[in-house]
């Protein structure tokens, strides 16, 4: 038994793999509680899917150079974020209508960019679904450095990100910048996405920053333990995704996303559980008429 | 009370760096000619008054009279289109004392946080940005909470608070912020008799803290509140409640089909003459509400 967990160890690109799956996975849950509990989960998924007209106009002037594709990813990432924000908060179709004719035009974009390269297909299943054994040292640097600065970003405006999440009207009321705030929040999103490129790939990235926020949202009743729980179920499910790629030779951005929702539904069904179970005083139900959207 | 009196003189140029020093004046608020279009619409019409500090002062009027775009005119998430607004003799966006208090806040209710939690951001726009929040500001939370009374409230999640709970959280958010004016948009609409009776505690609580504005349609609590502004985009009076609340006044603000019936105790309801007067031998009318 230690003997399997410790086995994959021997091999250093493994090693190379949990480091860099530990930190995608802890800051892709960082963002992705704000991006839920914004209403913004689809966000994720749209800007992955922008990024690949960049990495295919990098990859026909470039070729396939790992560490001259990150940078392209990251710029297309940046002007992706931004525009895409900026759309948001101008539209008057509607957000998701919105992203949605832009997501999909830049994915096929790409699609068409890449097919016109005889070849792409292979290179292009590792972008859409990653690989996270191929993890370089380079990788792994460039891995670190964003999330360092993902991280610091966060705790800097924590108090700020929190507001503008949870209450615009009030934050526009203290005259903070929540038009700033809502750019800078696409901003890292982007950058926890091309952080998560390689890991897990455009497809599947949103699960790494849905799925362990969801969960966490179930058990937790104050922002900073849902984001600390989004962390943790995060970073679990990735090496538990990274073994079973491992063992049974799946791929790993699959087995990652594979194991994140199943995380998701145990945990779903022990919160309820939890809840039919009657504990002292009876729990009191948020007021009828109350107004809960969940999207904002 | 120390730290919540403590507070006020220490916020000195605001801490976003923004915020314009507020004169020594008597005039808190000021609006002169004011004209504000929402939706492409005209909502008011040259609306002028003042407001002094402390002052309680309640805006009535029928629906789609104007009383919420006054309300954000004064909190400064709306322009005049004409006129002016002047909180302090700048204008409004340039403060952040000004509380407003929707109807029905946008917010996420299962969002992760407890009362306290939100009443802290109310302290957000006093601590700079890159900081966290201090003792002395965990310190004027509580006593924002205690002020309200809903203290033993604080460690519990937002999802699980009443009505009137979550109003009284957000008075105690805007006690926080340490706020010179606060804009209650029918605060009391959906609460049960309790609920709206430790309302009116919690407002009379906020005391001379701030200068309360309270759009409603209870002419009984537009009389406790002292001060009326009865408004139909324009502004038809303004002064004390049994001046403003002339039928003369009530015909031009609610039309003509709306009559005043005076019930036992002082107070009054208003009714709708359309509606059937064997209705009224049942109790008031449904459109109105008795003091």
């Amino acid at each position: 038994m230690i003997e399997l967990l410790f086995a994959p160890f021997a091999y250093p690109f493994v090693v190379r793999a949990l480091l860099a799956v530990t930190m995608v996975a802890a800051v892709c849950a960082l963002v992705g509680t704000f991006a839920v509990l914004r209403g913004m989960s689809y966000i994720g998924t749209a800007l992955a899917h922008s990024l690949v007209p960049g990495i295919a106009v990098g990859y026909l002037l470039e070729g396939l150079d790992r560490n001259r594709l990150f940078w392209w990813a990251a710029a297309t990432a940046i002007l992706a974020s931004l525009g895409m924000a900026a759309l948001v908060q101008r539209s008057r179709i509607g957000e998701d209508a919105a992203v949605g004719v832009v997501y999909a035009g830049m994915f096929a974009l790409g699609i068409a960019i890449m097919s016109s390269v005889r070849g792409f297909a292979v290179d292009l299943l590792h972008f859409l679904f990653g690989n996270v054994l191929s993890v370089t040292a380079g990788d792994l640097l460039r891995i670190a450095a964003a999330s360092l600065v993902i991280t610091a970003v966060v705790l800097l405006l924590y108090k700020e990100l929190v507001l503008v999440t949870f209450d615009r009207a009030f934050a526009a009321s203290l005259r903070l910048r929540s038009g700033l705030l809502t750019y800078l929040q696409y901003l890292l999103i982007a950058l926890a996405i091309v952080v998560a490129l390689q890991t897990i790939g455009i497809a599947l990235v949103v699960t790494l920053m849905v799925a362990p926020a969801a969960a966490a949202l179930q058990v937790t009743r104050r922002f900073h333990h849902t984001v600390l729980a989004a962390a943790a179920i995060g970073i679990v499910s990735g090496v538990i995704g990274l073994y079973l790629s491992y063992y049974f030779s799946v791929a790993s951005g699959a087995a990652v996303a594979l194991v994140c929702v199943a995380v998701f539904l145990l945990v779903s069904a022990g919160a309820r559980l939890a809840a039919r179970v009657p504990k002292g005083a009876p729990q009191s139900q948020p007021p009828p008429g109350s107004p809960s959207p969940l999207v904002q | 009370m120390g730290e919540l009196a403590a507070g006020r003189r220490a916020h000195d140029g605001g801490s976003y760096g923004r915020e314009e020093a507020h004169s020594a004046g008597s005039v808190l608020l000021e609006l002169r000619d004011a004209w504000a279009h929402y939706g492409g619409r005209c909502a008011l019409e040259r609306v002028s008054f003042r407001l002094a500090p402390g002052q309680r002062l309640a805006v009535v009027g029928p629906n789609g009279a104007g009383k919420s775009t006054l309300l954000k005119l004064i909190a400064g998430l709306l322009r005049p289109s004409s006129g002016a607004v002047r909180v302090s003799g700048s204008d409004p966006d340039r403060h952040v004392c000004i509380a407003y208090i929707e109807q029905h806040a946008a917010v996420n209710w299962r969002f992760p946080a407890t009362v306290e939690d939100v009443v802290a951001m109310g302290r957000i726009a006093r601590v700079r940005y890159f900081r966290y929040l201090r003792r002395r500001d965990r310190a004027i939370v509580a006593e924002a909470m205690e002020r309200v009374a809903i203290g033993e409230l604080r460690r519990r999640p937002i999802a699980e608070l009443s009505g009137g709970q979550q109003r009284r959280m957000f008075i105690a958010r805007a006690l926080a912020q340490e706020a010179e004016i606060m804009l209650l948009d029918e605060p009391y609409a959906g609460l049960d008799a309790e609920a709206s009776r430790q309302l009116t505690a919690t407002l009379d609580a906020v005391g001379s803290a701030a200068a309360l504005m309270v759009a409603t349609h209870d002419l009984g609590i537009a009389e406790r509140l002292g001060r009326v502004l009865l408004l139909n985009r324009r502004l038809i009076a303004a002064g004390a409640p049994d001046e403003v609340l002339a039928p003369g006044h009530l015909a031009a603000a609610y039309g003509a089909n709306l009559r005043r019936i005076d019930a036992d105790g002082g107070g009054y309801a208003l009714s709708d003459s359309h509606c059937d007067h064997a209705a009224h031998a049942n109790g008031p009318p449904r459109s109105a509400r008795a003091v």
